[in-house]
């Protein structure tokens, strides 16, 4: 199974520029070369579960006989674990889902084949990711997928997504030349890239606590921005509503956990190490700032119309719950943390989806101009009311299990004041998607909607499917779910009382990654 | 760009003498990127330089300039897709990118025929990438000129 590791890259690139090359001569192969590539994506990540699969794989790595020695020369290094593997999983099937919703909602814009193209390479950069195993590997990746997100953004082309891609731009352009300034510093007074070999010297207390502040700091800012956690959230309200809905529901869903919270937590607990001198502050950072994150996005949103513009500012909110959770530092917080994790990517997927089927419907996306969508279009009013149930906490549905184990977890770390905060935003975050059903889904239809019709079966069934696994995920928990979130956050948190998941995650690269 | 008529005679025929010896340089440096320093990468931004003279003598309507930039975005996909190739075909050999090809003398053409494609592949993406990168910043600004112009 680790030779199959870089085709998690490949596929999709190869499917990008397979969607640039037909662009003028049969611009309909491109979203039937997007959908095989994301669904033989699914198909691996799952297969990767159920062998139970890791290892590190070196792609072009070579040896050569000189002088009667043989000399190894290492190539990039892929590493598969438990925690890559959840967010492949994650990556594969959101974007299957948001390719088919898009065959029919991208009907009204030009140049689609450019569009499954950047879709592509934003995949193929968020894979490339979570599987780095070397810093630089890993900034590289984050920008090709930035870079797409970018171009994705502003692909409507309207005056307010330039602008709003602008800003996403320049913002994105500092967060990642503070990642490389952190790399930088960690190469220089390391002389290492791979992120196993300075974790080891980190552990072994061979880096000068000043260089590893520095980098704390600078991956915190740049890594920071890329989650949109707060003070670092400026751009998101404005990008994510511009995007076209199949590529919001990207970024919220995947963009802001594969970037943002998957680097942080590799970089912090792998490379930095929590349990390290700087754990303490680290810390409380996270806590602090995963507060900031939780309260003020849910109160931004509460005031919100656009049905959009308020879902951004919940992917901060909810974002925060991921922060504090980590902030914990202990398995169960970690746990707690990918699960909230998982299930934003699915209920915000869903939701960000049914915004744009609803846009089509309607025609707005001002809250207050909608009304009785439940009678005219049940399909789309049944899974957003699904997948706003789930990010609302309310049981049987896996926001609910997520939340209440973010909770327990702060609860066991001592940190009640924290939890306590958690608990406010749940329930603000309660009566603002009780608000958006009162208003979109239920109560008087407007005169002019009374002839408005349901989206085609191809864009409702996306989002029904997205609120299915919502529901699942919250009865799955005990039936095998916590065995794979466990495993997932076991890779960097072990349940024992000092951490060796780092030590447990440098062997795997070094026993497997070391053999030409 | 704003005059398509490109440049005057001296520059045009100096391009001209020019052109061809650029394009073999690029080639060279990619050829033996493997045993000396250059590679794929700085011949195919050499290549790619010598379009620009070309488009730059010439105009945007005439010349080898013109005729590549309509394949430019094509030429950039391909080059990219024939790396990817190259790369998978190395798990012929066990693993993705391994030398899949026979290995001859060291320190001549053929003691890798795998990393010389490959060397080829990243030229001609670099070479088309950062050419089409050039029409395009162009065609902005020719577009942004004539909007200045229009509201003057």
């Amino acid at each position: 199974m680790v030779d199959i590791i870089p085709l998690f890259v490949l596929i999709p690139l190869g499917a990008a520029f397979v969607c640039l090359l037909a662009k003028k001569k049969l611009p309909a192969a491109a979203p039937t070369v997007s959908l095989a590539s994301a669904l033989a994506l699914l198909a691996m990540a799952v297969a990767c579960h159920v062998e139970g699969a890791s290892g590190a794989s070196i792609a072009g790595a070579w040896s050569l006989e000189l002088h009667g020695g043989v000399a190894f020369i290492p190539g990039i290094a892929l590493v598969l674990d438990g925690l890559s593997a959840i967010f492949l999983l994650l990556v594969a099937l959101v974007s299957s889902v948001v390719i088919v919703f898009g065959l029919r909602y991208m009907d009204s814009y030009d140049g689609r084949p450019l569009y499954y193209a950047l879709l592509n390479l934003l995949i193929a950069g968020m894979n490339g990711a979570v599987l780095a195993g070397d810093l630089f590997n890993l900034y590289v990746f984050i920008e090709i997928a930035s870079i797409a997100s970018y171009a994705l953004v502003a692909f409507g082309t309207g005056g307010h997504e330039i602008e709003a891609a602008f800003k996403y731009l320049m913002l994105g352009a500092v967060a990642s030349a503070s990642i490389l300034i952190g790399v930088g510093i960690l190469y220089a007074s390391t002389g290492l890239l791979n992120m196993a070999d300075i974790g080891a010297m980190v552990a072994a207390g061979n880096v000068s606590e000043g260089a590893l502040l520095a980098a704390a700091a600078l991956f915190l800012g740049g890594l920071g921005l890329k989650a949109a956690m707060m003070p670092f959230h400026a751009w998101l309200p404005d990008a994510h509503p511009s995007a076209p809905a199949p590529i919001s529901a990207m970024l919220s869903g995947l963009l802001i956990k594969t970037l943002g919270i998957y680097a942080l937590v590799r970089i912090l607990y792998v490379v930095i190490g929590m349990d390290g001198p700087l754990g303490g502050s680290l810390q409380t950072i996270l806590l602090v700032l995963g507060c900031v994150s939780m309260l003020g996005g849910v109160l931004l949103g509460l005031g919100q119309t656009d049905f959009k513009r308020l879902l951004a500012y919940h992917s901060i909110s909810q974002m925060g719950f991921v922060l504090v959770a980590l902030g914990a530092n202990t398995w169960l917080g970690v746990a707690a943390g990918l699960f909230h994790a998982v299930n934003h990517a699915l209920f915000k997927g869903a939701l960000f989806l049914s915004a744009g089927s609803i846009e089509r419907i309607t025609g707005t996306r001002d809250l207050s101009k909608m009304g009785g969508l439940a009678k005219v279009a049940p399909m789309t009013a049944v899974g957003t009311a699904g997948a706003a149930l789930s990010i609302a906490g309310v049981p049987p549905f896996n926001g609910f299990w997520s939340k209440l184990l973010i909770l327990i977890a702060l609860f066991q770390a001592g940190l009640p004041v924290v939890a306590a905060a958690a608990a406010i935003t749940a329930v603000l975050t309660l009566v603002c998607f009780t608000k958006v059903q009162r208003k979109a889904l239920f109560g008087k239809l407007p005169d002019r909607l009374a002839t408005a019709k349901d989206v085609p079966l191809s864009m409702s069934m996306p989002v029904l499917l997205l609120a299915l696994l919502c529901l699942l995920g919250g009865l799955m928990w005990p039936l095998g779910l916590d065995d794979v979130i466990g495993d997932a956050a076991a890779a960097v948190r072990t349940d024992a009382e000092t951490n060796d998941a780092p030590a447990s995650y440098r062997k795997l690269v070094h026993d497997l990654g070391r053999k030409p | 760009m704003s005059d398509p008529q490109g440049m005057s005679i001296v520059v045009r025929v100096v391009t001209r003498w020019l052109f061809g010896l650029i394009l073999i340089f690029g080639l060279a440096v990619a050829l033996f990127g493997h045993v000396t320093p250059g590679g794929g990468f700085a011949g195919g931004t050499i290549v790619a330089c010598a379009f620009v003279l070309a488009i730059l003598a010439f105009g945007g309507s005439r010349g080898p300039g013109a005729a590549f930039a309509r394949w430019a975005s094509s030429l950039d996909a391909t080059g990219a897709l024939s790396f990817l190739v190259l790369a998978i075909l190395g798990y012929t050999a066990g693993s993705f990118l391994h030398q899949w090809a026979a290995r001859g003398e060291l320190f001549t053409l053929g003691s890798t025929p795998s990393i010389v494609l490959l060397n080829l592949a990243i030229l001609l993406k670099v070479g088309a990438g950062l050419f089409a990168g050039f029409i395009a910043v162009a065609v902005f600004e020719g577009a942004a000129g004539s909007e200045k112009g229009a509201d003057a």
